[in-house]
This record gives structure tokens, sequence and C-alpha cells, in this order.
């Protein structure tokens, strides 16, 4: 997952985002109530177990069979307990259950075998796999899927939501620090599950437009005459165009949307750097480097050159 | 047991305790299968970029390691004991139905090798060795297990042997209700059954109402994969939630189907082990009931990333953490049974206390996942694969040893080296909290479960390798079993009838018991019968002899020959051949038509 920022770029314990805090304080309550119980229950068993161990000569055990006063206590202790984490459940679930102002910032999420779709609607804005939110601006994803079940999660933003076919569901939160996180479909999808990771950056609200309007420009013409120029010819004959779309150049609408391909800092959904040795042999032989890639070898394979051009071409898409 | 020998003897045996026995070893031939399965999940994942095995293969190698212990390893371990004690805790010369418990045996082996046949058969659907066994996870989830997306006969082979392996659990379910309802002894009035008797009882009324469900589940699969059906398709108008409901609505009652046994096992042991009737008998028992009703109305905290609505949320959120309460009461019962006792630290008792001391920690690890909003960021992630090894390797598995450690000299007549049993109890206690206890915070950190690889960014790498090692280390201490119990067969200690100083029927017979059980069947007048208690001296033992002939009857070959029909059938399907389809039900046909009118007296 390169290129995400801090060293637990996944982690829920480093919450980004009033949904994720909302979580981590629960999860924090929670977890203090449970070490409370464990440490009095397991010290309790530890010290039966010293105080009672049998010893030569110890006088037959008292045969008693129970006692309902201590029943009823050992009853209503965790009952009372669970009042005390059910409570602040409840509320949380109502204060996370994916409402957010109508001015929030609305990007569909969908879910593919093994990449994920990003769409702004408002903005009319695709992209892959990287999903750009602007910091302290509600945003609320759509999540859904194209095939099978899926899950959105981006630890640091909040918790997860499965992506399934014909069902929407929501996500709302607000990121509260600028950064560059990972995520990962976390509900077992097929072949690379492991390979369906996806980055998030949370940027200001100016990093946010100005990303937002290099997006919505339509993709560089390659200058005449470059190898570029090339690679975008080579392009337009090949298979690519069947599953891609390039604004202009091709339509295909199963894999990533790739207008704007160059300026994305990972390819085949987070799994490796956007460089031309990665780009290359991704565009030669996908399913070597990402087991199931619905992105065949090509047939007949394209040359090395034909391939160089074509790295070229998409390079240039910032 | 029988005298009887030779290789016949045991393919026609009727005799609950050979079947004890013959699920005993099957279920830990398929554990150490699981194992060497989880070994190899481990070995590959012990640090990033792992290179071991493939994607493919991982995706087998969890599937099937999720598989083979909870269908194949847990659930009929408990049914060796279910087989094995049973009758005798209930003074009782078998089970209600011999032939058909032979059935249950001989389908769930069926049913075991079928499954476990996927791992060789590749060439047989041109493809490779280690290509076609099941790789949609042990919860299979609909869609990505229709035809569509699973196209190779990876989840036919999954889909068919569960649906086998349900007719086992289903037919031993009914058998085990009505031996314990109608079999009990004079005097061995409800209240007075042993605590794994009962927790066998509940657990038998999961199994005959659980099962059906995913029985129903899992035809609707078949029927889509096979007849081009819609259940859980999206375009046709249906959803892939459905199958999510329906395996949940099994699962969880699953979960309590394997731990109520060990929860039984334990309830039996303490009380040996601190000479002190269990604390608060009836309230465990009870509690154990409540724990069986309640696991109905838990089914969708398995879902809450579903998205089903906050209300849905909210009340399975309630219902779940209440399951927290007669389990807490459990635990308090226990501590208490153990304190003013006169605790002898048997390797018995060792595995029993570590199911308590573990079974606490996947207890609270549950309730954080009981609170959706915690859940959402937990769920699918590696801190729930730490939770369930706290509930089924901490609990079921130690629970389990514990009853092995326990009767094992009932049940052959030799006890286990205490010393060894001594060391593979602190080797795995160790070896299970240095797999299992990293895991919550790799989980934590953002590693989702079922990945066969993850990036050196996570930060996970050193936590995993400590894992790894633990899990090798669990390894060792099953190694040490396997020689502990190797040993038994010459060297172990000849067991008398009661090594322990057990308060139940089972140690009033010699070991192991003969093939009639109870030369006399014993009149039971306490709860604890062979102890000294307020109203009753210990009860008499019965003579070593039988004063008179007690017949017993012969064994049949037709359970077998109807059970291999089922495998037979689940070939159809799988190979596209009708005429395998006719001779399958024949089989099984045959093999019930002339079970059915078989003289009773050989």
């Amino acid at each position: 997952m390169s290129g995400c920022g801090g060293p637990f770029p996944q982690s829920t314990l480093l919450p980004r985002s009033d949904f994720a805090r909302a979580t981590d304080v629960l999860f924090t309550d929670i977890f203090w109530w449970a070490a409370g119980v464990f440490l009095v229950v397991e010290t309790l068993l530890v010290v039966t177990l010293i105080r009672f161990r049998h010893r030569e000569g110890r006088a037959a055990p008292k045969p008693t069979h129970g006692h309902t006063l201590l029943e009823i206590a050992w009853t209503l202790a965790p009952a009372a307990i669970l009042v005390f984490v059910a409570v602040p459940t409840v509320r949380t679930i109502f204060a996370t259950s994916g409402e957010a102002p109508a001015d929030a910032l609305k990007v569909d999420v969908i879910g593919h075998q093994w990449w994920w779709e990003l769409r702004y609607p408002d903005l009319a804005l695709v992209t892959a796999n990287e999903l750009h939110v602007p910091l302290g601006r509600a945003v609320q994803l759509s999540i859904t899927s194209a095939d099978v079940i899926h899950a959105f999660w981006a630890p640091p933003l909040g918790g997860k939501r499965d992506a399934i076919p014909g069902h929407v569901n929501q996500i709302a939160f607000r990121a509260d620090r600028v950064g560059d996180y990972g995520g990962q479909c976390a509900e077992f999808c097929g072949a690379s599950h492991a390979n369906m990771r996806l980055r998030v950056v949370v940027d200001s609200d100016s990093g946010f437009g100005r990303w937002a309007t290099v997006q919505l420009e339509g993709p560089a013409a390659p200058a005449p005459g470059t190898i570029a120029e090339r690679g975008k010819a080579v392009y337009a004959r090949s298979a690519c165009i069947g599953c891609h779309t390039i604004q202009g150049v091709s339509p295909g609408v199963i894999g990533p949307n790739l207008t704007h391909v160059g300026s994305r800092t990972t390819i085949a959904s987070g799994l490796f750097p956007n460089d031309s040795a990665h780009l290359a042999s991704w565009i030669a032989d996908a399913p070597a480097l990402k087991p199931g890639a619905l992105m065949m070898r090509m047939k007949p394979p394209l040359s090395d050159a034909d391939i160089a051009a074509i790295v070229a071409y998409l390079e240039s898409l910032k | 047991m029988s005298d009887a020998r030779g290789l016949a003897s045991w393919l026609t045996t009727t005799d609950h305790k050979r079947i004890g026995l013959l699920y005993f070893w099957t279920a830990l031939a398929f554990f150490l299968i699981g194992g060497i399965e989880a070994l190899f999940i481990r070995a590959q994942l012990a640090q990033p970029n792992g290179r071991l095995v493939s994607a493919e293969t991982y995706n087998q190698l969890f599937t099937m390691h999720g598989t083979t212990m909870i269908f194949l390893a847990l659930m009929p371990l408990g049914a060796s004991f279910f087989n094995y004690m049973v009758p005798l805790q209930i003074g009782a010369r078998d089970v209600a139905f011999p032939r058909l418990n032979a059935f249950s045996y001989w389908v769930f082996l069926f049913g075991g090798l079928f499954l476990n046949a996927s791992w060789f058969v590749g060439p047989l659907f041109h493809a490779g060795i280690l290509n076609v066994a099941p790789n949609g996870g042990w919860f299979g989830y609909a869609n990505l297990t229709e035809r569509q997306y699973s196209p190779g006969p990876n989840i036919d082979f999954w889909v068919l042997g569960l649906q086998i392996l349900g007719i086992s659990s289903l037919a031993a379910g009914f058998n085990f209700i009505v031996t314990i309802l109608n079999m009990r002894a004079p005097g061995m009035k409800m209240m007075r059954l042993p605590v794994f008797t009962w927790m066998t009882l509940v657990t038998q009324f999961l199994i005959i109402t659980a099962f059906p469900v995913i029985t129903v589940g899992l035809a609707f699969l078949i029927f889509d994969r096979f007849f081009g059906t819609h259940f859980y398709v999206r375009e046709a108008g249906a959803t892939p939630i459905l199958w999510q409901h329906l395996f949940w609505l099994f699962g969880h009652p699953e979960v309590y189907i394997l731990i109520l046994p060990a929860m039984g096992v334990v309830s039996d042991v303490l009380p040996t082990f601190s000479r002190k009737p269990l604390f608060g008998y009836p309230v465990v028992v009870y509690s154990g009931v409540l724990i069986g009703l309640m696991s109905w109305g838990v089914w969708s905290h398995h879902m809450f990333a579903v998205g089903l609505g906050p209300i849905a949320d909210s009340v399975f959120a309630a219902t779940t953490m209440l399951i927290a309460v007669p389990t807490g009461v459990k635990i308090f019962n226990w501590i208490a049974t153990l304190w003013g006792g006169d605790i002898r630290g048997t390797t018995a008792l060792h595995f029993a206390v570590g199911f308590i001391a573990m079974f606490i920690i996947g207890g609270l690890s549950g309730v954080t996942h009981a609170s959706p909003p915690t859940d959402l960021q937990q769920t699918d992630s590696y801190y729930v694969v730490a939770h369930i090894h706290y509930v089924f390797f901490g609990g079921t598995i130690f629970g389990l040893f514990a009853g092995i450690y326990y009767w094992w000299p009932k049940m052959t007549g030799r006890l286990l080296d205490e010393t060894l049993g001594k060391t593979h109890f602190w080797l795995q206690f160790i070896g299970m909290n240095l797999a299992f206890f990293p895991m919550h915070l790799i989980g934590l950190l953002g590693m989702p479960r079922r990945v066969y690889t993850y990036a050196p960014e996570l930060g996970v790498g050193s936590l995993n390798l400590v894992s790894t090692l633990g899990a090798f280390l669990i390894a060792l201490s099953i190694l040490i079993f396997l020689v502990n119990l190797w040993r038994t067969r010459t060297r172990g200690r000849p067991a008398p009838n009661d090594p322990w100083g057990g308060a139940t029927l089972e140690w009033s017979i010699p070991s192991p018991p003969p093939v009639y059980n109870f030369s006399v069947i014993p009149t039971i007048t306490s709860r604890l019968p062979r102890w000294t208690t307020e109203r009753h001296g210990p009860m008499r033992d019965p003579p070593a002899t039988p004063p008179e002939p007690i017949h017993v009857p012969g064994g049949s070959w037709w359970p077998l020959i109807a059970a291999f029909g089922l495998p037979v059938l689940a070939l159809a399907p799988l190979t596209h051949t009708l005429w395998v389809a006719f001779a399958g039900a024949a089989l099984l046909l045959l093999g019930v038509y002339r079970w059915a009118f078989e003289p009773f007296e050989v």
C-alpha cells in the first residue's frame, strides 16, 4: 500500500473522523468494563485455585450445593454492567446511522472484484481506488456492489459497511485530520480479496478543490510525435478500450476509469506504486500480479515497445 | 466393550462405546488435518507478502480449516463423548436406536471423506491437485458461492458435503434426545442427570432445530448451482442477504452446539476434582437451557455490517448482550464449586480451569462486538479471529481435552500419563495465548481476516510472527498429546473402575465397561449417586458379573450400506451423471429396507 503515511495507516485506534471517534470512545468505554471484569473474575479464579489446592490431611470439603442470594447477586451484577454498555451503544448506533446533512459531499462507492469504483455524483466525477475527501466537511458514502458482496472499510474514518449488490448502505463522517490513510475490502469476495485495497486521502478544502478541478478536466492530449501519442494509438486499437474509460477515447465500464490514471499514486487497487515498471508488468500480465484479476493477459501479447508506449500514455494522463 | 475382534466387528458394530471410539479417532484425525491447514495459514502470514502458498490455495486452506474444525473435529469429538458417556451416565445399556447411531457415524465419516477428497481429485475435473477444494469460506456467502462467481466444483463439494454431514447430525440428535428422555435408569430424574448429559440434551435440541435451517439454505444454493434457480440471485429479484439470515440462524445456535458440551464436561470435572458437588446445579442447568433458547435470538449480530438499520441493530445488540448473563452465571458457579474444595490438580482439572480462564476472554471480547458500532470496526477483522479462537480453542477444545483426560481411562482402561498431560496443557495454554492474543491487536490495527497476504505498511508483521510461533507451539503440544495417547496402549497404568473418585454412574462399572455396561441396572436415589450426601450414602456399584445372562443384540451391515448411498448420491450432481444418482439411491434404499426388516435378534 505504497503512498500511505504514518506507521499504522489502517488502525482503528487512531480515529480521524467523528464517526471513527464515536466508535473509538464507545470501544474504550466497553474495553475498560471488560478489563475490570476480566481482572476480578480471573483473580477470583486464581485465588480460589491457590487457596483451596489439595494438601495432605485437609478435611473433606463441606458439600455445599448452592446459595440463592449469591446466584441472584451474580445474575444481577453482569446485567447491571451490561446496562452501562447497552445505553451508550444504542446512542452511538443512532448517532452513526449514516445520516448526513444535506450539503454533505456525496460519494458512490461501488465494489467490484477486486477494485473500488468511486463516483462523485454532484461533481460528475468518476475515479477509482483512491478516495479523496475534504477536511471538515460532511461526507456521505453510498456503498453498493456490482458483483459479489464486499465491505468498504477505511478504519481511520470509521466502521465498515457491506457493499451488497442491489442494496445501498450509507456511511457519513467528517474527517478531522489531513492525511493519507489505508482501507481495504473486509468481506471475503473471492480470489483476490486480500488485494482489494483502497487509499483514502483527506485533503484541505483547497487541496480537494484543486484535485477535483484536475479530475474534471478532459484527459491530457499527448504532444505530437511523443511516445505517449503512439501509446494512445496502441491503446485505442487494443482490447483495453473494451473495459476502460478514458474520456473521449474509450467508453468501457468494466474496469477502472483511466481518464486521470496518471494522477493516482497506486495501481491495481492500492497494490503497487504507480510507476512505469509496475504499469508495464501489470499491462503485460495482470493475473500474475493479482490472482484472479479479470484483466486478462493480452492475446496476442502486446510487444514490449507497445506496452512501453501505453505506459507512457497512461502516465501522461495526470 | 464387545470382545469381538476383526475389522467386520467394527464395521457392523452398534455398541455405543465402539461407535464413541470410532467418532473419537475419526474426529482426532480430522482435527490433525484441520490443524495442519492452520499451520500452513500461519506460516503464510508469518510475514507480510508471504509466498508459501498461492491466493487460491490459501482460500481453500482457510475454508477447509474452518469447515473441518467445526463440522469434522469439534462436533464429532463432542459426539464421541455423547456416544460413550451418555448411556453410562444415565444407567442405560445402549442408546435408544443403536443402528441409527452406527448410521450417524458412517454418514459423518463419508461426509468428511467426501469433503476432503476435494483436495486430491482435481485431475478428475481437469484441474490440478489442491485446486478444487472448497474456497468460499466456512460461511459460504452467496452470491459469491453462486455458479456465476464460483464456477468450479469447489463449492459443489462444500454444499454437498455439508448436506451429507447434516444428515448425520440430525439422526444423532433425535437418537440422543430419545435416549436421554427415555432410557434413564429408575430414579434418574431429569434434575439428577449429570450436567454433561443435560448439556448434551440441550445441544441435541439445538441440532435438530438448527440443522434444518442450514439444510434449507444449502438446498436453495444447490438448486441455484445445479438447476439454475435464483434463490440468492439479485438480477432475478432475490437477495443474497437471504443466505446470511439462513446461515446465521443456523450458525449462531451452532456456536452453542460447539460450546455447550464443553461446558457440560467442565461441570462434571470440577466437582470430581474439588470433591464438592457442583455449586448451584439447577442454576447451571437452567442457564444452559436458557443459553440454548437465547441462541435463537441473536443471529443478526453476525450481520451488523449488512446495514439492517438502527432498530434491528439495537435489538440484536440487546439480545446478544443478554446472553452474557447466563454465561456469567455459569462461570461464577464453577468458581464457587472450586471455592472451599480440596482441589486436585490433575490434567483434566488443568484443562477445565483453562477453559474457564480462556472462555472469559472470549466472552468479554464477544461483548465488545455485541455493540454494533464497535463491531463495525471489528467484524471481518483479525479481532474476530481472536474472539472465535478464544471461544472455540480456549473454550471448546480445552473443555474437550478436559473430557479426554477425564474419561480416557473409562474408555480404554488405561490412564493417560499426568506429567505428559500437564506438559501438554502448559504448552497448549502458552501457545494459544501467543497465537491468538496478538490477533486482537492485529485486527484493531486494520488487518481483515481471510486475506492470504498483507502489506508491510500495516505494521502488523511482528505481531503476526508471534502468532505463528504460538501456532507451532500448539502443534508441539498436540504432538505430546499424541505421544501420550500412543503410550497408553502399552505403558498406560491400568485404570480401576473409578480412578478419580467420581460421583456419577460411569465410574461404578469396569474400565472399559463390559458390552452390556451395567450388570444390574442401578436404581438412583441422588444427584451424586456414588458420593455420601446429607441424606444418602454412596450407592452400591453393580456386581462384577451379571447375576443373570444379558442378551446384547448383534451388529448390522445395513447402517453402513445405507450411509454409503449418500456420498454416491452426492457424486451424481458433482459429476453430472444421472445413473450415479440411481446407484446411490438404490444403495440407500436397500440399506434402509434391509435394516428395517432385519431380525432384531441375531
